[in-house]
């Protein structure tokens, strides 16, 4: 080996090329293991939000229900036995709901133990009572064992987000309440079922009755007039800006606009919506129309340069192939161009989207953050959108409205998986290669 | 050395001038620097003065020639000389490049294509193109033939239409290959294969002239053969003109050849004479393989 190294000149440079290359090798090694580094980090960020996330909001899910033997007495639903409709519906259920439970725990005395008492089940517990009554008079008089949405203490209790082992003060549920549980539940009288009044209603003052429907709905809607503006217009801008339009010193202004707004802070967008379309065109304020509006402003940019990237990314043979047949320049972009390139955009309008639809700000200057219990069912309805639901539980001080906040942002993410999901089907579907 | 070639160029044109009358050539008399036989009789084809500038640079000077019917004519040149973009010229795909400007006259049967009342698509029907690489669309074998008639309206019926591909594809030698999988995509065939169905699609709207850029430089030498044969048959049915990069191939399909330099018209005449016999010191250097 020495004597090969030492001998001649060339073997001399073997050498150093040998030397040199353990350095590159260690380079691309140590260049390696930053990659890896950076993506371990990456991961561990992503787990540690999500399992944060679905830690805290897999029990919104799931609600408590309390077993509790109603008895339907006529003399106070129906005292004259008319049987009317109108009657049964302006009954006292309140009053139902309190003697059966005094009935199932007889002992209980005291005023403040009977508010307690009461206060196990959820006030909802009456609208439940009511319709059932109205849908089936015959309940009159009978007796039934039927489950009551419990209260959001009882519920997040029952969940075991509250240490019994703390003193009482410290703890929303008192001792009492905490043995009538116990006492419930030997005898199979509690009880947690899967939470469909989630997905089904609108936002509600009491944690258990809340419901991300309204939002859901809201933030549906607002996309549809985001993505029916801002698609077409986008699209249409794209091919006349990469197809059409000459290279000048306008079109040169026109594309550097462009990318300074894609830049621009959201907020500012839902500034200008609020003096726009609110103050001087007089829409309605909280709307999904408004919202939409807005929120197309904010995506057209990003469609728009997806767009041209897209069409950028087509290869100028086919353009050519498309002339020289005799084809019309909007023959060329209709027949060839826009095929080729629409999987690109359709990608580019779904990350568009998928930012619109988690984008909460320009929804606040719009009005979009009221309180709504109703579930929009048109563009003009007030509205409100999930992230911006998301923001109005995070500041709500009750316990049960912590699981809702993780569970609504749980149902958000849930949204955009899907949008990026159909962004990958429809690339996949409609890519062509050349 | 490019000036000095460049002065060399200069100093033979003007002596060319005289010789140009001294020759009895077909067809009118054209005041030209090229050497040889730039006109023929009743050309399809014919370019007068055609000067050709992209922004600052004078990309083509003074070029007139004449294409002829049912011949082919080969451009040939070494790199930069503007042999495709004169060719180019010709269905006036050089309008789609931003401030490039022609001037002179280009006439095809009589009348000027570069006249406002030319309109660009018939023009293009009339005078089709094949390209440097092979550029099927990305659609079925049958769609790339059935493009060109499909936008001009030439098919009545599918059954026409059907027609129109099959004779087109018999035409360009393909469709013994590819008669049973008319569905499959045509980027998915050779090189070769994608090359002349290319060709078909080209005919299938019967222009009157072919243009074919460099059609073979992205071929090995077996469809190289076949798309030559092919355009030694094409040329019973149209005017081809190729710009190609090999002079053998030039030998072997044109009858005619001019050869360009640095945007000039060096000299045109019958292949034959032009490999054989060049006039001009340039063609001689750069036929012998001197540069190039």
């Amino acid at each position: 080996m020495t004597n090969l190294v030492g001998s001649t000149a060339k073997s001399s440079s073997q050498a150093k090329v040998a030397a040199s290359l353990r350095r590159r090798y260690a380079a691309e090694l140590r260049f390696r293991a930053y990659g890896i580094v950076a993506i371990a980090i990456g991961l561990a960020f992503v787990v540690f939000l999500f399992s944060s996330i679905i830690s805290k909001g897999y029990t919104s899910f799931q609600q408590t229900y309390l077993a509790v033997d109603i008895d339907y007495a006529a003399d106070t639903i129906d005292p004259e036995g008319t049987r009317l409709p109108d009657t049964l519906s302006a009954a006292d259920y309140q009053a139902v709901i309190k003697a059966s439970l005094r009935a199932q725990f007889p002992n209980v005395e005291g005023r403040a133990s009977l508010r307690h008492l009461y206060g196990l089940v959820s006030n909802a517990a009456e609208t439940t009572l009511r319709d059932q009554v109205v849908s089936d008079p015959k309940l009159i008089g009978s007796h039934q064992r039927i489950w009551l949405l419990a209260d959001d203490h009882v519920d997040s209790f029952i969940k075991g987000q509250i240490d019994r082992k703390l003193p009482e003060s410290d703890r929303p549920i008192s001792d009492e309440e905490i043995a009538w549980l116990d006492a419930l539940k030997a005898k199979h009288g509690v009880e947690t079922k899967f939470n469909l009044a989630f997905f089904t209603s609108g936002d509600s003052r009491e944690p258990e009755q809340a419901g991300v429907a309204g939002a859901l709905a809201g933030s549906a809607l607002t996309l549809i007039v985001t993505l029916i503006l801002s698609f077409p217009i986008g699209v249409a801008a794209a091919i006349y800006l990469e197809e059409f339009a000459p290279r000048n010193f306008w079109t040169d202004v026109i594309e550097v606009n462009i990318n300074n707004l894609a830049a621009v802070p959201s907020i500012v967008f839902g500034l200008l919506g609020l003096a726009m379309f609110i103050q001087f065109f007089g829409l309605p304020r909280s709307a999904p129309l408004v919202g939409g509006l807005v929120l197309s402003l904010m995506t057209l940019p990003t469609i728009i340069i997806a767009g041209r990237a897209s069409l950028k990314a087509v290869p100028p043979s086919i353009r050519e192939a498309a002339l020289g047949m005799g084809a019309s320049r909007m023959q060329t972009v209709a027949h060839h161009v826009l095929p080729l390139a629409l999987p690109g955009m359709l990608t580019g309008t779904i990350i568009g989207m998928a930012r619109a639809l988690g984008e909460s700000a320009p929804l606040l200057m719009i009005g979009m953050v009221a309180f709504i219990v109703d579930v929009p069912h048109g563009l003009s309805d007030p509205a409100t959108a999930l992230p911006v639901q998301i923001y109005l539980w995070a500041r709500s001080p009750e316990r049960a409205f912590v699981e809702r906040t993780s569970g609504a942002i749980m149902v958000l993410l849930g949204f955009l998986l899907l949008m990026n999901a159909v962004a990958v089907v429809l690339r996949n579907r409609f890519e062509r290669r050349w | 050395m490019t000036i000095e070639k460049h002065q060399h160029v200069t100093e033979v044109s003007r002596s060319v001038v005289f010789n140009e009358s001294d020759h009895s050539s077909p067809g009118e008399q054209v005041d030209t620097k090229t050497v040889g036989q730039v006109t023929v009789d009743s050309p399809v084809i014919s370019a007068r003065h055609v000067n050709v500038h992209y922004g600052e640079k004078h990309a083509i000077k003074d070029v007139s020639i004449d294409v002829a019917k049912n011949a082919v004519i080969a451009f040939i040149g070494p790199s930069g000389c503007g042999k495709s973009t004169f060719l180019r010229c010709l269905n006036r795909m050089n309008d789609t490049i931003p401030n490039a400007k022609v001037t002179g006259s280009i006439t095809l049967d009589g009348s000027d294509i570069y006249d406002r009342s030319q309109d660009i698509v018939q023009l293009r029907a009339r005078v089709g193109m094949v390209f440097q690489k092979p550029n099927p669309f990305p659609k079925s074998i049958y769609e790339n033939v059935a493009y060109g008639p499909r936008i001009h309206g030439l098919a009545g019926t599918r059954a026409d239409l059907d027609d129109m591909v099959q004779s087109s594809l018999r035409k360009a030698g393909l469709w013994e290959e590819v008669k049973d999988r008319l569905d499959n995509p045509g980027t998915g065939l050779s090189g070769g294969q994608q090359q002349r169905l290319c060709i078909a699609r080209a005919i299938a709207v019967d222009p009157e002239v072919i243009l074919m850029d460099e059609p073979c430089s992205a071929l090995d030498p077996i469809a190289t053969a076949k798309v030559e044969d092919l355009i030694d048959e094409l040329r019973e049915n149209y005017a081809i003109v190729i710009v190609t990069h090999s002079m053998q191939q030039a030998a072997r399909v044109s009858q005619r050849t001019a050869y360009f330099h640095l945007g000039d018209l060096i000299e045109v005449g019958p292949t034959e004479q032009i490999f054989t016999n060049p006039v001009h010191k340039l063609t001689e250097d750069y036929i012998t393989g001197r540069f190039g």
